[in-house]
């Protein structure tokens, strides 16, 4: 009996990973700046690099709970190692960000043993101070890190020792674009995983998940540990494309526009991080002539709305449109 | 030796009270409503703007726009109390830091638009602008008359939390907020009347701040990390906490640009850091926060 009901349950679980239509059209349509526009071949790399930390930010908010006002931490660690490792002479593009994941992760393994034991407004203090300690180390030792004018001299190999950086993006945006499907893949096996269930099931009732023996605290620890290294696989990746790296990498503003990114597209549903970046980075290259102070006044206003009258994104808000609800 | 560190402490002193009047109202409506405000700078950041305004453009003394930088900054809180945070009590943290970033956005980029981005001046009248020098350290009187504001603010709240009605009223709804209720407490009346006060003491303090640190549009980031470290540590709802919390972070800061000018804030992050992970409460919490 209870061997068919475990049965059951991984047939469930294997019925929610199938690929659906309306999946398949979005990766096709991420071809189509290639043809359409590749005068903005830069634009949709940033783009791809942005869903992929948005992507990273959603596992640890969306779908374990854990609000966090300092991911931009990871990226920026990310970048400045595959920034620093380019600089030194090692140019290769993919063991840069092998190198600027392993390092994010460490530092996220590290942090995390803080983050999982705080709750509320600590873990929120916590994670912002972290990022403002981070931020005032990278300002300091502008010997390593270029302080105020950011790294010079970034000089990255050719892609596969084949394909040559250009001007115009287009190895950019397709390195970029097989990254975010790459962690796409890992993200959606993960979250349909027994593992990405119980932690939303800690996001839901965090105290139910001792008495049925998952430790939470050891859960989160793993996801957020995964979250910091895709953070800075994204980091690498803007380091590698701009071969460029400033303080803003690391900076508040970061974090604080993927949260209202995230919560553009929708939290807890994998492309919503996505659909934000596209959204929200597109609109900001559109009113780029305006003054940016002022932009940020129709974000602010952008975000109020959403969370007052489509509390779960632009996604949640299609899915409530839909009878039967895929989530 | 002495007598620089004693400028230093007065100094710290000063600063710290100034951080507890930005914070203390935060403190207190986090502890009784769990709402993440973060938008509580954006109020002091009100509060500055009125007091610069009035005394700017319609050439009122500095002391007479404080009282209105109070009065104003509590009603349009409440405004907003009403028409927009009540609706998210029950929300995710999520939502709330959302729609309160949301607002500081909104509150940067209005008053950049409608002041610009430079410094606004101040004019105080001539009784607090001179020194006194005692045994060598030179006392602004500026300094003094912010300590002395502090303390008068402290002594009152302690006074109305502790000896009246409406502050039992507020420590039980703090206690137990369901409790509370089925005690006929009107716990969203306590809440609102709470909520306008704590935002007109920051904006009183963003009055008070113009002097010391300055006032622009990112005031409300920038001092809404400080603000939010001074609730984080001293505790949620607790008056003592916060004003300990405040003037620790005032001394330590104003200690550490003054000895070690190269370490800049690190100091206060990672005290930060410990203290929470020591007491995730804060110093004086008394529950989880």
């Amino acid at each position: 009996m209870s061997h068919t009901r475990a049965i059951d349950a991984l047939r469930h679980l294997a019925a929610r990973q199938r690929w659906r239509p309306v999946e398949v059209a979005f990766w096709v349509a991420t071809l189509l700046p290639f043809v359409l526009a590749p005068a903005y071949l830069t634009l949709a790399s940033q783009i791809a690099i942005t869903a992929i930390f948005a992507v990273s930010l959603d596992l640890i908010v969306g779908y374990a709970g854990l609000v966090s006002l300092g991911h931009a931490t990871f990226f920026g660690l990310g970048a400045y190692t595959a920034g620093l490792l380019a600089k030194a002479g090692w140019g290769e593009p993919l063991s840069g960000l092998l190198l600027a994941a392993s390092v994010a992760g460490c530092f996220g393994w590290l942090t995390g043993f803080i983050v999982v034991r705080v709750r509320h407004l600590a873990l929120i203090m916590i994670t912002l101070g972290i990022g403002l300690l981070l931020y005032e180390v990278a300002n300091r030792e502008s010997w390593l890190t270029g302080g105020n004018d950011g790294l010079q001299g970034v000089v990255i190999w050719k892609l596969l020792g084949r394909f040559d950086f250009d001007l115009y993006g287009t190895t950019a945006y397709t390195y970029a674009l097989a990254m975010l499907l790459l962690v796409v893949l890992m993200a959606r096996r993960l979250i349909h995983s027994p593992f990405g269930l119980s932690l939303r099931a800690i996001r839901e009732n965090e105290r139910r998940m001792s008495p049925i023996g998952i430790s939470s605290r050891a859960q989160l620890h793993r996801i957020y540990t995964i979250a910091a290294a895709i953070a800075g696989i994204a980091g690498g990746l803007l380091a590698q494309t701009t071969q460029f790296v400033d303080l803003s990498t690391l900076g508040f503003q970061r974090s604080a526009d993927l949260l209202v990114m995230l919560a553009l597209g929708g939290t807890g549903r994998l492309y919503g991080g996505v659909l934000g970046a596209i959204v929200f980075m597109i609109a900001r290259d559109r009113l780029a002539d305006v003054n940016p102070q002022y932009w940020y006044f129709w974000i602010g206003l952008l975000l109020v709305c959403v969370v007052l009258f489509v509390p779960n994104g632009i996604l949640g808000g299609l899915a409530r449109l839909k009878p039967r609800d895929t989530q | 030796m002495i007598a620089p560190a004693v400028g230093v402490i007065f100094d710290g002193l000063a600063y710290g009270m100034l951080l507890f009047l930005l914070a203390v109202g935060l403190s207190v409506t986090l502890g009784l409503m769990n709402f993440v405000n973060l938008a509580h700078g954006a109020f002091a950041m009100f509060g500055g703007y009125v007091a610069a305004t009035l005394m700017n453009t319609l050439g009122w003394p500095f002391l007479t726009t404080l009282p209105v930088a109070f009065l104003l900054t509590a009603v349009v809180s409440v405004a907003f109390e009403r028409a927009l945070y009540r609706r998210l009590y029950r929300a995710t943290e999520l939502d709330q830091v959302l729609l309160t970033i949301g607002l500081v956005f909104m509150s940067v980029a209005a008053t950049a638009y409608i002041y610009g981005t430079q410094q606004q001046p101040v004019r105080l009248p001539a009784f607090l602008r001179g020194y006194t020098a005692i045994d060598g350290v030179n006392l602004s009187h500026y300094r003094l008359f912010l300590i002395v504001v502090a303390l008068v603010v402290t002594l009152v709240l302690v006074v109305a939390l502790e000896r009246t009605r409406f502050g039992a009223q507020v420590r039980a709804s703090v206690d137990n907020q369901r409790m509370a209720r089925g005690l006929g407490i009107n716990v969203e009346l306590v809440f609102a009347a709470t909520f306008a006060l704590g935002s007109g003491l920051a904006g009183l303090g963003g009055a008070l701040s113009i002097e010391i640190i300055g006032l622009d549009p990112n005031f409300a980031f920038t001092y809404l990390i400080y603000v939010l470290i001074v609730v984080a540590v001293g505790g949620l709802g607790s008056i003592r906490g916060s004003l300990l919390a405040a003037v620790l972070l005032g001394v330590s800061d104003a200690a550490g640009k003054y000895y070690v000018p190269t370490l800049g804030s690190f100091l206060i992050y990672l005290v930060m850091i410990s203290l929470l992970l020591w007491r995730p409460a804060g110093l004086f919490g008394r529950r989880a926060a």
